[in-house]
């Protein structure tokens, strides 16, 4: 999901730690108990959560650009109010997030750095660009529907604070999810131009969304750890599947077609199966070279570097007042 | 980047009037004052709480997890501790 590049095993965490630690560690973890920030814990389960998290909130970060592109332009004041309400919140996230990734031991200033300079990846969904009103509902319909099928199981993953931001972010993200819906079916309802703005919409987010799990997990490697280490629960490919089976009957009641020849119901199985996803692009874009990667970190990378004589000054201006208190206490003695 | 960091602080919040604070997570900030806002625009959107605290992570201090037995297992063996450790006849009644 929005750990998509994290494909690559890292050679230097198979150095062997110690087998009765590592053993301890995964009773817990198969005790279901939860790992805290100073428990004992192998390399790599720190490495791949500081990844997964930090990659996660990057996803939280970036996405706000997409939507933000709407705010000035939607079309009402209620629909403005919610969209500004929900870009928000995407920031919210990822502060959650950064948070949590923080009490495994890198600083914030770190995990910016490795976004902006694009060491960390983001979810390849935000490199795909809003054209058009359409778009904000269909991200809120698919783009967050698909966010949420990763996140409840995250709810529930092996890692304390990362679990407990799960917590948090689901709560916040289901009003995405319907305001969304509710926005593009009231579209469906109101004109033949609308409806087909959605179905154009639906028609350039379906498969991206689809790419949203990552890899099928024949070509997941990374998958088998973090399972036995319950950071996740469910593989990719089961995920998508139940994210295809939520969301078909909910275009069907937009009246809309999803963009898959193949898509068939089967009635033994009580599965909605879909067509062959195009993974060719699904690299092409995780490598940096989707229709906006580089307008998006552009965009992250201005704001950093606008933003840094604010932070300059707060800090001044905080350590101006501590001397200041400092010198009012010594004149006091 | 030639900047400092900016100091982490603990966010604890008072979801009603009558219970007590709890810690909900942290946020970065320059002074006192703009960590309290941080924590108010992060962490109560919705109205989950009447009142807050920031405090630096740095003043935390933490128990060793490592050291979980030493520091509570004493407590495990004195069930007399506990009001069932006592017996009291039922006609006594609800005690």
């Amino acid at each position: 999901m929005y750990t998509q590049a994290l494909n690559a095993r890292d050679a230097s965490d198979e150095r062997s730690e110690d087998a009765a630690l590592l053993a301890a560690f995964q009773a817990r973890v198969d005790a279901e108990e939860k790992i805290e920030p100073n428990d004992w814990m192998p390399e790599a389960y720190r490495k791949t959560l500081v990844r997964q998290i930090s990659q996660h909130a990057h996803s939280e970060i970036v996405g706000m650009l997409p939507e933000g592109n709407w705010i000035t332009r939607a079309p009402t004041l209620k629909r403005k109010a919610a969209l500004l309400a929900k870009v928000q919140d995407e920031g919210g996230h990822g502060l959650y997030l950064y948070s949590a990734a923080e009490t495994l031991g890198v600083s914030r200033e770190e995990l910016t750095e490795q976004l902006l300079s694009s060491k960390a990846k983001y979810s390849s969904i935000f490199n795909y660009p809003t054209l058009t009103w359409a778009d904000i509902g269909a991200i809120g319909w698919l783009v967050d529907g698909a966010a949420i099928m990763n996140q409840i199981p995250l709810c529930r993953c092996s890692f304390g604070p990362y679990s407990r931001a799960m917590i948090r972010v689901c709560k916040e993200e289901s009003f995405h999810q319907r305001q969304g819906y509710e926005l593009l079916l009231e579209m469906c309802r109101s004109s033949e131009e609308q409806k087909e703005m959605v179905q154009d919409a639906l028609n350039r987010w379906w498969w991206p969304s689809l790419m949203m799990f990552g890899p099928s997990d024949t070509d997941s490697k990374h998958s088998a750890q973090s399972m036995a280490w319950k950071i996740k629960r469910f593989t990719n490919d089961e995920l998508r599947q139940k994210f295809v089976d939520a969301t078909v009957p909910q275009a069907h009641y937009l009246g809309l077609t999803l963009p898959d020849p193949d898509l068939k119901f089967n009635e033994d199985t009580g599965h909605w199966e879909y067509g062959e996803i195009d993974w060719e692009e699904f690299a092409r874009v995780v490598a940096g070279n989707g229709p906006c990667n580089r307008e998006r970190l552009a965009a992250r990378r201005k704001a950093f570097d606008e933003g840094a004589w604010v932070r300059e000054a707060a800090l001044a201006y905080a350590e101006k007042r501590r001397n200041r208190r400092e010198a009012a206490r010594i004149a006091a003695e | 980047m030639t900047e400092k960091n900016t100091p982490l602080w603990e966010v604890f919040i008072r979801s009603r009037t009558g219970m007590a604070h709890r810690h909900c997570g942290s946020v970065h900030a320059a002074d006192e004052e703009m960590a309290l806002q941080a924590a108010r625009d992060v962490y109560t959107r919705r109205g989950e709480g009447v009142s807050i605290w920031v405090v630096p992570s740095s003043a935390i201090v933490a128990s060793d997890p490592s050291e979980k037995d030493v520091m509570f297992e004493p407590t495990a063996s004195k069930i007399y501790r506990h009001p069932t450790f006592y017996e009291i006849p039922e006609e006594v009644g609800n005690m």
